[in-house]
């Protein structure tokens, strides 16, 4: 870490990448590390395990406040993203899907502006891709499920409706489109957009720390601005929050919805 | 701007020996797994089908309490419809027996007058047939009395024989007088 070399405090502490990869806190060196990151990633799982299981054991007829809460998002899930992609009847089979990723991707993008967590549980790459992961494993199980191997292979490789000679460059496209880019850019665009929100949050915060106790006193008004702007971007980055979680389940429908419909 | 700021980040982790953010450390995909897994399967196997059962047992409630509202709504109407209809024929019979009782006040007015009127018609004849009665009666009396008196008038004048007019207009005083007694008497028995 150049920029932040002394310890006296002196110095303009920018965020970094070494943000995301916090020192061990147990097991360093296993596959069983347990650093900070992991630590948020598990505090948002147990709130999170404990709200959903709290709202199943007492879902009543008469809901309260609390499970009109949780029905709202599981409504939004179902007829907002999975009714809206996959029509009534995939809709039904896949909403139960959709609704787990929508409720954990948002309980882990969330930490990144939940004080003293800070960082959010989908910045570092890994549980993005399992998520992403997850969902190609979906989508090739049960595309090869509805249409065989062949059908499958058929509506992901050779699109409808092109003359015959366009499929040469045509299908290595579709390719790399279903196999690969798919789930890479699912992967990506949550861990990108998640990563790039602590980096501004971290940035604006600490240089207005810097500006108001460590910087030459004309500097100091500064400050007021990177906060006003830091605050600015934490609202932004609970909006993202929920974007992220929204747009990642939506993709989870459509690509659902790319394998297992046979092409029009 | 973000992308800048990432790419200037990497470079500067590249010189710091950070690892490269796109490559996912081990223990990051391990625990990444577990915490997928764990999610997975307590939406899937246990919060979402509870939930879901509660919804649809309130979906069933709500409609099956929808059914039963609106089978009482029809019953209802049906109910409002036959209480209609019975106000309307009671209404009707109401009005048939106040025009029969109408019809026979009507009845019962004319047959009292009818029968007044032969009543009056019998008094009248009645009275009459009396009147006649004691007029034939005083008349056959008159007659008898008359001839007696006449009589009696005659055997007078031939007896007192009739010479100077002094005479004569006594015996007719006498005769008159007699006459006045008698009527006198004749109408003190007669009350």
């Amino acid at each position: 870490m150049p920029l932040a070399a002394d310890d006296s405090g002196s110095e303009f502490h920018a965020p970094s990448l070494a943000d995301f990869f916090p020192p061990a806190v147990l097991f360093e060196g296993t596959p069983f590390e347990i650093n900070r990151v992991m630590i948020v990633r598990f505090i948002a799982t147990a709130v999170l395990v404990t709200i959903i299981v709290i709202a199943a054991k007492r879902a009543t007829l008469v809901p309260g406040r609390f499970q009109v809460m949780i029905e709202m998002v599981m409504d939004f899930a179902k007829k907002g993203i999975a009714y809206d992609v996959l029509g009534k009847k995939l809709g039904d089979k896949y909403a139960p899907v959709i609704t787990t990723i929508l409720f954990s991707v948002f309980f882990l993008n969330i930490t990144g502006v939940v004080p003293f967590l800070n960082i959010a549980g989908t910045s570092v790459i890994g549980l993005p891709l399992i998520f992403a992961l997850w969902v190609f494993a979906l989508y090739l199980v049960d595309g090869v499920r509805a249409l065989g191997v062949g059908g499958f292979l058929k509506g992901q490789l050779f699109p409808p409706g092109v003359p015959k000679p366009v499929y040469l460059v045509l299908t290595p496209v579709e390719f790399l489109q279903a196999f690969l880019l798919r789930p890479a850019t699912l992967t990506i665009r949550l861990f990108a957009n998640m990563m790039a929100g602590h980096l501004l949050l971290a940035l604006c915060f600490s240089a207005t720390s810097f500006l108001f106790f460590h910087a030459a006193a004309t500097l100091k008004p500064l400050g007021a601005v990177t906060f006003v702007a830091g605050f600015a971007f934490y609202l932004l980055e609970v909006f993202v929050a929920a974007l992220q979680a929204y747009v990642f389940a939506i993709l989870t429908a459509v690509y659902l919805q790319m394998a297992v419909e046979p092409e029009h | 701007m973000i992308g800048a700021q990432v790419a200037g980040l990497l470079s500067a982790a590249e010189e710091a020996e950070t690892p490269n953010p796109l490559l996912p450390e081990t223990y990051d995909i391990v625990w990444s797994l577990v915490i997928v897994v764990i999610l997975a399967f307590v939406f899937l196997k246990y919060a979402l089908p509870k939930i879901q059962k509660v919804l649809d047992e309130r979906t069933e409630l709500v409609e099956g309490g929808l059914a039963k509202a609106e089978t009482a709504q029809a019953e209802a109407a049906a109910a409002l419809e036959e209480y209609q209809h019975q106000l309307q024929d009671s209404r009707t019979e109401a009005a048939r027996i106040r025009e029969e009782a109408r019809a026979e006040g009507a009845a019962i007015v004319a047959e009292s007058r009818t029968r007044a009127q032969a009543e009056a018609a019998r008094i009248v004849e009645n009275a009459q047939r009396q009147i006649e009665a004691e007029r034939q009666q005083a008349e056959v009396q008159l007659r008898t009395e008359v001839g007696a008196l006449a009589t009696e008038l005659a055997s007078k004048i031939v007896g007192e024989s009739l010479e100077d007019e002094a005479r004569q207009s006594r015996v007719v005083e006498r005769f008159l007088d007699d006459l006045e007694a008698s009527t006198a008497a004749d109408a003190g028995k007669g009350n």
